[in-house]
């Protein structure tokens, strides 16, 4: 962070960057400056910005396009912590514990009817406290030509979410890569098993705090820091 | 030869470093065991790539098949999460490489539809997305037809495939500047215009290809030995293909016309004038004729993009109208041979000082994509390629992930060779088709 005596004389200090950003008042801040210079004077004038993070969305009834059909045919509101419509995509956040419970009926409903999924994707989101860890199932219906996106997630803690091979055995090597890249436990999978990286492999390499390592140059003394270590704008 | 006794592993382990298959005949005829557990793989010239595959044999018959993947994992979705959005396309063109037009498609309609601009990516984009992609299924499906006879053991298949596959690699380079790993199409349009030329060059194409189409079609249709080995064998039926999510010439070979450039187009493709290939055999065969009839189909969508790309677009953009996505160069070929954009370096060095910090900033910083997650899909070679691509508002992803049709094919392999013979193992994973680069990422 930048000290405060490089900055202009200004009554406010660091105050000023909040009022600049009144629409989104509850997003939390990510991080302060940019370039992640925190030890000298940063000069470039990027060090006073104020990033916020997005503010977790829920959409509101209606929906719109088929979306309310679906929540409406799928009647397991108790399952469902939040439903996201978000870019003409209909996200459904599932309890982990009702996740197969949730499938089952979404495969099975003649309403509904997502025969085909098209797998599991993981995302770890190490800021949200107490869900770190999602997994993302995008689900088609060739019946009625349509998609849905069920999200279910689990803390680092007890990374944990119960296995949807039951339902479609396609997730098989779909859960192991999840597995292997995130760390996340499927109960109840046949075989969970590193699928990408070697068995005997320490660590679950798509995590957002898995170290990448730098590479040590012998010029001075120096290292070039790994990728998640070096400047950036992001 | 060597014979060991390993503790991890069960029963007498054989392996062949040369030609001593006698001493393992030997071995295996005084052997008591019935079971005989062969890997098949890493490194075997029919399994297109680096996969392995664990048979358990009874005599001729597989009673028991398991894939191993993983030999060619490259962290390409790791290796996008530090990089700008824009030099993600540059990563994943690499993933199936026989396809690398669909994967750079299938994440920048991600990437669009995340930045909420789909609808204004200008026409002749399109058009040209629409041309290259389809050119692009032809030399995919021209190299698995190719490898597919050799695997089978006709060579001619194989040499027909890679020299017609050939005219449409030059055309890519003619009109990208490389063969392969193109990173051509990109947030917003592509990277630049078609070459002048290259318009006439892909109409001869048009008049040329039919023909050898037609030459592979008489060497394989009606072919008595490659029909003996692809009828009927490998069969996976529609509850199959559901049940295991595959999709593509798979599926379609099961006589479900699903086919996402109708049933979800993107790009246009409702615009355009084609059918879908569906057979209703389930096996090796059905999946061939599949595979032919959509590169005849190809052609004519090729032929009808290439229209109106010299006709009505003509001179339209390339790149979406917005300062801060699209780059403003345009590159040309210069007579070095090296691309470069002269008016603009005339521009930026010359005249506008602002110019040059944009151009700088935004080649450097790259955009910022608004937070959220999205799923754009489309239809590869393959089957469903799909990009869940994730943001956190920042100038790099959050998080890409490609649901890759190869890596979802591959998983039926169990399903299509248990049962069978070790002989149509071979046939079995050719006609799945997979890539090993998509598969293992």
């Amino acid at each position: 962070m930048t000290s405060p005596d490089n900055l202009p004389g200004s009554p406010e200090g660091g105050q000023a960057p909040e009022a600049a950003v009144p629409a989104v008042p509850e997003a939390p801040v990510a991080r302060h400056g940019m370039f992640g210079a925190q030890d000298s004077g940063d000069t470039s004038g990027y060090g006073g910005l104020v990033v916020r993070r997005a503010p977790q969305i829920s959409t509101p009834r209606p929906y719109g396009s088929y979306f309310d059909e679906i929540v409406d045919a799928l009647a397991l509101d108790d399952a469902i912590e939040r439903v996201v419509v978000d870019r003409g995509e209909l996200t459904l956040h599932v309890k982990r514990e009702r996740l197969v419970e949730v499938c089952q009926k979404l495969r099975d409903d003649p309403a509904l009817r997502f025969e085909l999924s098209l797998g599991v994707s993981g995302v770890h989101y190490p800021h949200l406290t107490g869900e770190e860890l999602h997994a993302v199932l995008h689900l088609c219906s060739i019946t009625h030509n349509r998609r849905v996106r069920v999200e279910a997630s689990a803390p680092d803690s007890d990374p944990h979410i119960p296995s949807t091979v039951s339902v479609y055995p396609g997730h098989d090597w779909h859960e192991r890569e999840t597995y292997d890249f995130f760390g996340i436990v499927f109960d109840g999978h046949p075989g969970l098993t590193r699928i990408m990286m070697p068995d005997d492999w320490d660590g679950h390499p798509q995590r957002k705090d898995y170290p990448l390592g730098g590479i040590p140059v012998e010029y001075r003394g120096a290292t070039i820091p790994s990728p998640d270590h070096r400047r950036s704008y992001s | 030869m060597s014979t060991a006794y390993d503790e991890a592993t069960e029963g007498k382990v054989y392996s062949v470093n040369g030609a001593d298959w006698d001493q393992v005949v030997t071995g295996v005829r005084d052997s008591e065991e019935e079971r005989l557990v062969v890997n098949m793989g890493p490194q075997h010239p029919s399994t297109h790539g680096v996969l392995r595959l664990v048979l358990t044999l009874d005599g001729e018959t597989v009673t028991e098949a398991r894939g191993v993947i993983g030999y060619l994992h490259t962290g390409i979705e790791k290796n996008i999460e530090y990089r700008t959005w824009t030099q993600g396309t540059t990563f994943v063109t690499r993933m199936d490489y026989l396809s690398p037009i669909f994967n750079e498609t299938a994440y920048c309609l991600g990437v669009e539809k995340l930045l909420g601009i789909t609808d204004r990516v200008p026409e002749r984009a399109q058009a040209i997305r629409v041309m290259m992609m389809e050119l692009n299924r032809i030399a995919s499906h021209l190299v698995a037809m190719g490898t597919f006879g050799m695997e089978l053991g006709a060579t001619t298949p194989f040499l027909f495939g890679y020299r017609d596959r050939e005219m449409i690699m030059d055309l890519f380079e003619y009109i990208t500047g490389l063969r392969m790993n193109h990173a051509y199409i990109r947030p917003g349009g592509v990277s630049v215009d078609l070459p002048a030329g290259a318009v006439d060059k892909v109409g001869e194409f048009l008049k040329e290809m039919p023909k050898r189409i037609k030459d592979i079609r008489k060497l394989l249709d009606e072919n008595p030995v490659y029909v003996r080995r692809t009828k009927d064998v490998a069969y996976l039926d529609l509850t199959g293909c559901m049940a295991l999510g595959v999709t593509g010439p798979i599926l379609r070979a099961a006589g479900l016309p699903w086919d996402l450039r109708k049933s979800q187009p993107y790009c246009g493709y409702e615009t355009y004038e084609f059918d879908v290939a569906t057979e209703r055999g389930c096996d090796v065969y059905s999946r061939y004729l599949v595979r032919m009839r959509e590169m005849e189909e190809s052609l004519k969508i090729v032929e009808q993009a290439l229209d109106r790309i010299a006709g009505p677009l003509k001179g339209d953009p390339v790149m979406i109208e917005d300062k801060k996505i699209g780059w403003p160069a345009q590159l040309a070929l210069g007579p070095d041979g090296f691309g470069n954009s002269p008016d603009h370096i005339a521009h930026i060095m010359g005249s506008s000082m602002e110019a040059l910090i944009h151009h700088f900033k935004l080649v450097t910083e790259g955009f910022r994509v608004p937070a959220g997650q999205a799923y754009a899909s489309i239809e590869s070679p393959k089957g469903e390629l799909g990009a869940h691509v994730v943001s956190d508002g920042g100038t790099r992803p959050y998080r890409v992930h490609f649901r890759e049709p190869s890596f979802c094919n591959l998983q039926s392999f169990p399903a299509m060779a248990e049962g069978g013979q070790i002989a149509d193992v071979i046939a079995a994973v050719a006609s799945i088709d997979p890539v090993m680069g998509g598969v293992d990422r």
